[in-house]
């Protein structure tokens, strides 16, 4: 049987909202139009899957909306569903990620925003609190901004263990908590900072986007400002997997769904040439954790002078798993196949920030 | 009296109006006038200033004719009989 998936697409003007039943896909949107997206969760651990979109407005600024109907409305408080305490005098620019916690906490969402901080929500993603172990760490000051901001973009609660979380930001590298946010600890032992005097720092390093699989939570993949790294320990050291693949820049990393050796990337040049090699339009795939890659474009193109963000690829949880990725030139692709064969999903989207999709 | 004109985005997040008349603390600035009028329309606040009452970067706030960063921001005075009119910047693209 053909299971319906709903791809969510987040891009730099709203959300866009692709559903699929074995057939074409049916896009509507944008929702939320002329916001950031840099975010988008479908929470599946509801009877009817609860979408929750990080929206950002230049003029009106930052919130989370949220959908119980797969998109046909929308709510968000009154108030601001994320924003710092007044103690902290900080404020919210924007949420970029928003991940629903372990199945055994049905009602926890984390959301991971800049400023680098980390908010826990206990009623499904409508109202957030400050984790105070991840702002009061005496690292925080010497936390600095990335190209791209000073973020917590990566959020992986464990999935089994309770009170074990991980977070990565830019710039400002992993840290992992075992006491449920009370506190953190660095965690970035063998990832390199190039760009540092010490290259191999506590903490500093410049990561992109972590990954793990449910099934095997002792292990992680990180993709760094140049690296690309695994952990098999727990975050706690990490080995270097770039070999095989044509560069060590990008920014996503994703597991498959059922298969916790089998990973996707999307290799960028360098730091100073965002487009991916020869500009061929590739996702390359790993089958053994890394040690080996695979370059994939059948029905990608060439001449593909754009980027892969770092929330811009996924997986869905079909059984037939799909893996996903939108471009900065706003084209949305899909392979049924664990990335073997890709068709178009969309074009002529506004630049892609993130994607999500889900059997629904 | 003073009157607060709301462009028609924010028109739903008070009840359809598009000009709130509200009585002027004294004395007044604009902080305390957004005070007044955020504590009767609480969707507004948000969209209009940040967490530490910072006024969002791309509303304006016109008292009288004149934008308010060219006079005091937030602590700019608001006459007991002022216009405020909440304007979105030419932003974005």
């Amino acid at each position: 049987m053909t299971q319906k998936v709903l791809l969510a697409i987040g891009t730099r003007k709203g959300l866009f909202l692709a559903t699929n039943s074995g057939g074409d896909w049916e896009t509507t949107g944008p929702h939320h139009p002329m916001t950031d997206v840099y975010a988008v969760a479908i929470d599946t651990r509801r009877a009817t899957p609860r979408l929750l979109a990080a929206v950002t407005s230049e003029h009106w600024g930052p919130s989370v909306a949220i959908s119980d109907d797969l998109g046909a409305t929308w709510s968000e408080p009154d108030h601001a569903p994320v924003a710092f305490p007044e103690d902290t005098e900080t404020a919210l620019a924007r949420v970029w990620q928003i991940a629903p916690g372990p199945a055994s906490e049905p009602d926890v969402v984390y959301a991971g925003v800049e400023p680098s901080a980390l908010f826990r929500s206990d009623d499904g993603g409508v109202n957030y609190q400050l984790v105070r172990g991840l702002w009061d760490h005496p690292h925080r000051e010497k936390w600095t901004p990335g190209f791209g901001g000073m973020a917590v973009h990566s959020v992986i609660p464990h999935p089994t263990e309770a009170g074990r979380i991980t977070v990565a930001m830019s710039t400002g590298g992993v840290y992992v908590s075992a006491d449920g946010g009370k506190s953190f600890d660095a965690s970035n032992d063998g990832i390199k900072a190039y760009f540092l005097p010490d290259p191999y720092p506590e903490f500093g390093q410049c990561v992109h986007k972590i990954a793990q699989h449910p099934d095997r939570p002792d292990r992680f993949y990180a993709q760094n400002h140049h690296g690309v790294y695994r952990s098999d320990d727990n975050a706690k050291t990490w080995q270097s997997i770039a070999d095989g693949l044509p560069s060590d820049f990008g920014f996503a990393m994703v597991v498959h769904p059922h298969q916790p050796d089998t990973i996707f990337n999307f290799p960028l040049t360098a730091d100073s040439m965002r487009f991916p090699p020869d500009g061929r339009c590739r996702v390359y795939r790993s089958d053994d954790a890394g040690s080996s890659w695979t370059a994939l474009g059948d029905g990608l193109p060439d001449d593909f002078w754009s980027a892969v963000m770092r929330d811009a690829m996924c997986v869905d949880d079909a059984d037939e798993a799909g893996v996903y990725f939108g471009s900065r030139s706003g084209e949305v692709y899909a392979s049924r196949d664990g990335g073997e064969h890709w068709t178009q999903v969309a074009a002529h989207l506004p630049d892609v920030l993130s994607v999500r999709a889900a059997v629904i | 009296m003073i009157t607060v004109l709301l462009p028609q985005v924010l028109r739903a997040k008070a009840d359809g109006q598009a000009k709130l008349e509200i009585d002027a603390p004294d004395p007044a600035t604009l902080a305390r006038v957004l005070d007044v009028v955020c504590e009767r329309y609480p969707a507004l606040e948000r969209r209009l200033r940040d967490e530490n009452r910072g006024l969002r970067r791309y509303v304006n706030f016109y008292v009288d004719g004149e934008e308010c960063r060219y006079l005091g921001g937030a602590d700019t005075p608001v006459a007991a009989d002022a216009e405020i009119q909440v304007i979105p910047s030419v932003a974005g693209g």
